[in-house]
């Protein structure tokens, strides 16, 4: 790497175009493993709270998918489906559930027991008491584990470049650097995937304000 | 299918240098000395901002930066500088030029979740039970030693844990760095197209980490004072799962939402 400056400001002024491509591949990574994830987890949480007896399975479950380093989880999957992203987004999802369904269900746990009881008395099926009352209340819950699963795919994300450059990410730049021993694009990636998390986590925060207006009023609290 | 058994049994990849037991040992002292160094930062600022509540805002907002900086991309953003410094901090090159970044991303790694999880388990602890204590005159060191600590062993422990699976599975990458470790099975067999050797290695990792964090849960039950195992539940979803409130999987959430 010898007398090379650590950033080249130059190259990345020049090279803008391929910067907005692997945003938008990295963004891509992130959002569909954790909207998959998020949907199989509600499901996996409404089951949970349903019939409690299938929690402790499902999380030691999901808590073994998480122990499966990435690297190896990529090579399970690549006789399968190739160098795709299908490849890519499997693991990134699995991951996903511990998170999530742990939070999903601790949400619907925080829903206090008398509210439950005044939403039967007031004559709530089932399903309406789900969608109008233990939805809701969840939420706080579910957008924090939305927000630890959001930013934990990103870092997650940028390993996937090692599978193939037509959805790398932003790891391209951290893998083509470390392969060239060309500093900028390995610190380019390195900054823009942590930036990305922490735009993601603040948008996430601002849309969970709106999802839960009664909260504002409690607002000022750490 | 690839030979796996073949490649787990074969004596050959028993032995040696590069053999599974020494790529083991490696795996397990990058993993030991990351996450002692990370207990060692991470639990005592923990029981600190945990107990006195001060500069909470700020160390949890530093455990989440550390959080979203991905470990691939800080082991290898340290490698230009390590190589830059390394004549100059008389940086020993036969603990491997990679070791150093490794060590410090699987540092970094580790500590948001012995961090939070600390800050959260004392925060937990119900005020009443505090406010008693004081009341008995006990000192704050009293307090955190005999009230707050054994109240939130489980839940400290918990954050432990997480940090412990992420590293182990984690340092696996370390091997794209050259470094050694069970990695190496992996990102070797995947150069090579050696599914075999791919495969093992995968299923080696998978299992230390199983394995480990088995013995971490059974350190957890047993380290748990007896009046909180099996401590009543909620009211749902389950009442025989402990790992449920972890609260390093939250974030700073529960304690929040538990008052």
């Amino acid at each position: 790497m010898g007398d090379q400056p650590l950033v080249d400001f130059a190259w990345i002024m020049d090279h803008l175009d391929d910067i907005a491509l692997r945003l938008v591949q990295h963004v891509q990574l992130t959002i569909i493993p954790v909207f998959l994830g998020f949907v199989i987890s509600l499901f996996l949480a409404i089951w949970a709270v349903r019939q409690p007896r299938v929690y402790g399975p499902i999380v030691a479950i999901s808590g073994i998918l998480y122990t499966i380093p990435s690297i190896a989880a990529f090579a399970f999957l690549i006789p399968i489906f190739g160098l795709t992203l299908i490849t890519a987004v499997i693991p990134l999802t699995t991951y996903t559930l511990l998170i999530l369904v742990r939070n999903n269900a601790s949400g619907f746990a925080a829903v206090p027991a008398d509210v439950l009881e005044a939403a039967e008395g007031m004559g709530y099926t089932r399903w309406e008491r789900m969608r109008r009352i233990e939805l809701p209340l969840a939420v706080p819950l579910m957008v924090a584990g939305i927000r630890l699963a959001v930013v934990t795919t990103i870092g997650l994300a940028t390993v996937a470049a090692i599978l193939g450059d037509s959805f790398g990410g932003l790891g391209q730049f951290i893998t083509e650097g470390l392969q060239t021993f060309f500093p900028t694009k390995i610190y380019l990636g390195a900054v823009l995937s942590v930036a990305l998390a922490f735009l993601a986590d603040f948008l996430i925060i601002r849309v969970e304000r709106r999802l839960t207006p009664w909260a504002t009023a409690r607002a000022g609290r750490v | 299918m690839p030979d796996i058994i073949g490649w787990l049994s074969d004596p050959i990849n028993w032995s040696g240098d590069q053999g599974i037991p020494a790529r083991l040992i490696e795996h397990l002292q990058i993993c030991l000395l990351a996450v002692g160094a990370a207990t060692a930062i991470g639990l005592p600022v923990g029981l600190y901002v945990g107990h006195t509540g001060r500069h909470a805002g700020l160390a949890i907002n530093l455990a989440n930066i550390g959080r979203a900086v991905p470990s691939y991309a800080l082991m290898v953003g340290i490698l230009p500088i390590a190589l830059t410094l390394a004549p100059t901090i008389g940086y020993d090159p036969d603990l491997g030029l990679t070791f150093l970044p490794l060590f410090l991303a699987m540092t970094l790694l580790a500590i948001p979740p012995i961090l939070v999880a600390t800050y959260a388990g004392l925060r937990e602890v119900d005020r009443d039970l505090i406010e008693a204590g004081r009341g008995m005159g006990l000192t704050e060191r009293q307090i955190l030693g005999r009230l707050e600590v054994p109240l939130a062993v489980p839940v400290i422990i918990g954050g432990f844990r997480t940090s412990t699976l992420q590293v182990i599975a984690t340092a696996t990458i370390g091997a794209i760095l050259s470094f050694g470790g069970l990695g190496r099975f992996i990102v070797d067999g995947l150069a090579n197209r050696d599914d075999a050797m791919l495969f093992g290695g995968a299923v080696l990792v998978t299992v230390l980490a199983l394995l480990v964090d088995g013995v971490l849960a059974v350190v957890q039950h047993v380290l748990t004072p007896r009046a909180l195992r099996g401590k009543p539940a909620p009211r749902r979803p389950s009442d025989d799962d402990e790992d449920r409130i972890d609260p390093a999987m939250f974030g700073v959430r529960t304690a929040d939402v538990s008052t």
